[in-house]
């Protein structure tokens, strides 16, 4: 616990790199998992075909997708963003799509036949009664986000990784404890965040 | 019953409209047999409709092509004297009321905000929704203020079918389209519902056009039977009439062997005829 006592306004810096760089990956997601959630819900085949994709994407090793992006992109954050944007898609897309299939038909046919349009149908009817399962996917990728955004520290990007790779090659544990514990703190608090937001809109 | 500030209808009439359906059919993609073939039908403005038959012989289709929920592939489909297809499919839906089995309700609205979705679709004030809100409550025997604040996930069947047909009746529609509304819930709240909505036909004298399969719902409630049978209407009468003088024996079986009992069904109507 020594490092941390003794070098707690840098963790706490290097953390609240993390965090910036975990929500803004995010938010880039879900702007695109969102939209393409409900054309892949409204589609079966284009469904199938995007699931499939962003399956494949999430099985490539992330060191991989992170050495490949750099030949790319450079060293830095935004290649360490378009990694986890790329991670968290596979994750955030099944909870749009098995949230907005999940919805119940009769809903969609009430909301229609009283006179709402297709788009206050989505947006009004459609998206409030998946919002837990949708939120259930944002939850379990931010938590994995926070895992993954420590390989970040390895192209330059920054965040706690930054404490664990200096550990490592310094052969210093108190060093690798203190990243560790932080990152595994944080992934805690925005797990349980997320789950009084989960619990908050069920209905 | 209500005020008659808050009751006042954008076009200015109460009642109910005249619907026409002719040469009206449905075909599926792929479907090898049409829902509902060639059929012609008259339902006169403030008329309780039935349509009556088992199921998948095309009467909740039929029905959809009223509002068109469903797009008829052959014939027209009138409402006092207009094609429905010449308007915003959106905008007339707003003025047909539309009940179903399942109901529906938006569990993450109160039963206020889901009796005033469609005046708030249609920009009514304020005041005006909220007045209009706790009169279809007390219409349909619900204390405004004990179920307002309620949500859907609080109420039991038979209440939340309530909710359902005064949300159907918010915007004082002319025509009130009713889709097995009943069929989901035990036989004793299925009694009360059907008193209740013969009662509110009784003073709204709304057009009503209601779908069952069930023998004794459609005798109790309908002026008028309309039997239907393979996306074909087979017989077209009162329920003395469809009782009496079954057209085929398809109607005989569908009413039954014992004419005898249903005929006491007759002798208490529940609407005036």
């Amino acid at each position: 616990m020594t490092y941390l006592a003794t070098h707690a306004a840098r963790v706490g810096e290097l953390l609240g790199q993390h965090v910036v760089l975990v929500l803004v990956s995010l938010a880039i997601a879900l702007a695109i998992a969102l939209p393409l959630g409900v054309a892949a819900a409204r589609s079966e085949r284009f469904g199938g075909a995007i699931l499939a994709l962003a399956g494949v994407l999430y099985t490539v090793p992330s060191l991989a997708l992170l050495a490949l992006l750099v030949a790319v992109l450079g060293l830095g954050q935004p290649t360490a963003v378009v990694a986890l944007v790329i991670y968290a898609q596979m994750i955030l897309l099944r909870g749009v799509v098995a949230g907005l299939r999940g919805v119940d038909a009769a809903l969609v046919d009430a909301a229609r036949g009283l006179g709402f349009t297709a788009r206050q149908t989505l947006l009004r009817v459609e998206f409030p009664a998946a919002l837990p399962v949708v939120l259930g996917g944002v939850r379990v990728a931010t938590v994995s986000l926070v895992a993954l955004a420590t390989v970040a520290a390895w192209i330059n990007a920054g965040g706690l990784g930054v404490l664990l790779f200096e550990g490592i090659s310094t052969d210093n544990p108190e060093k690798i404890f203190a990243g560790a514990l932080a990152a595994a703190a944080l992934a805690i608090a925005a797990d349980l965040l997320l789950r009084g937001a989960e619990r908050a809109v069920r209905t | 019953m209500t005020s008659s500030s808050s009751t006042a209808s954008a076009d200015g009439t109460g009642g109910g409209a005249r619907v026409e359906l002719r040469g009206v059919s449905v075909r599926y993609p792929g479907g090898a047999l049409a829902a509902v073939n060639g059929v012609d039908l008259v339902i006169e403005a403030g008329e309780f409709a039935v349509l009556l038959g088992p199921s998948g012989c095309g009467k909740s289709t039929l029905v959809r092509t009223i509002n068109r929920l469903v797009e008829p592939t052959a014939g027209t489909v009138l409402i006092d004297g207009a094609n429905v297809r010449a308007r915003d499919p959106v905008e007339l839906r707003r003025g047909i009321g539309y009940v179903i089995q399942a109901v529906g309700l938006f569990p993450h609205y109160t039963v206020a905000e889901n009796v005033a979705v469609v005046p708030n679709l249609l920009g009514w004030d304020r005041a005006r929704t909220d007045a209009r809100v706790d009169d279809l409550l007390k219409l349909i025997r619900l204390d405004p203020a004990q179920y307002r604040a309620r949500k859907p996930r609080q109420l039991s069947g038979g209440e939340a079918q309530r909710v359902g047909v005064a949300r159907a009746l918010a915007a004082q529609p002319r025509v009130l389209l009713m889709d097995e509304p009943f069929a989901a819930v035990d036989a004793i709240v299925r009694a009360s519902l059907q008193e209740e909505i013969a009662r509110v036909h009784r003073e709204l004298r709304t057009t009503v056009v209601f779908v069952t399969h069930d023998v004794d719902e459609a005798l109790r409630l309908a002026d008028r039977i309309v039997v239907m049978n393979a996306g074909r209407v087979v017989q077209t009468g009162s329920p003395r009439d469809v009782l009496e003088h079954p057209a085929g024996d398809f109607v005989r079986h569908l009413v039954g062997v014992d004419p005898e009992t249903r005929r006491l069904v007759l002798e208490r109507p529940l609407v005036e005829r």
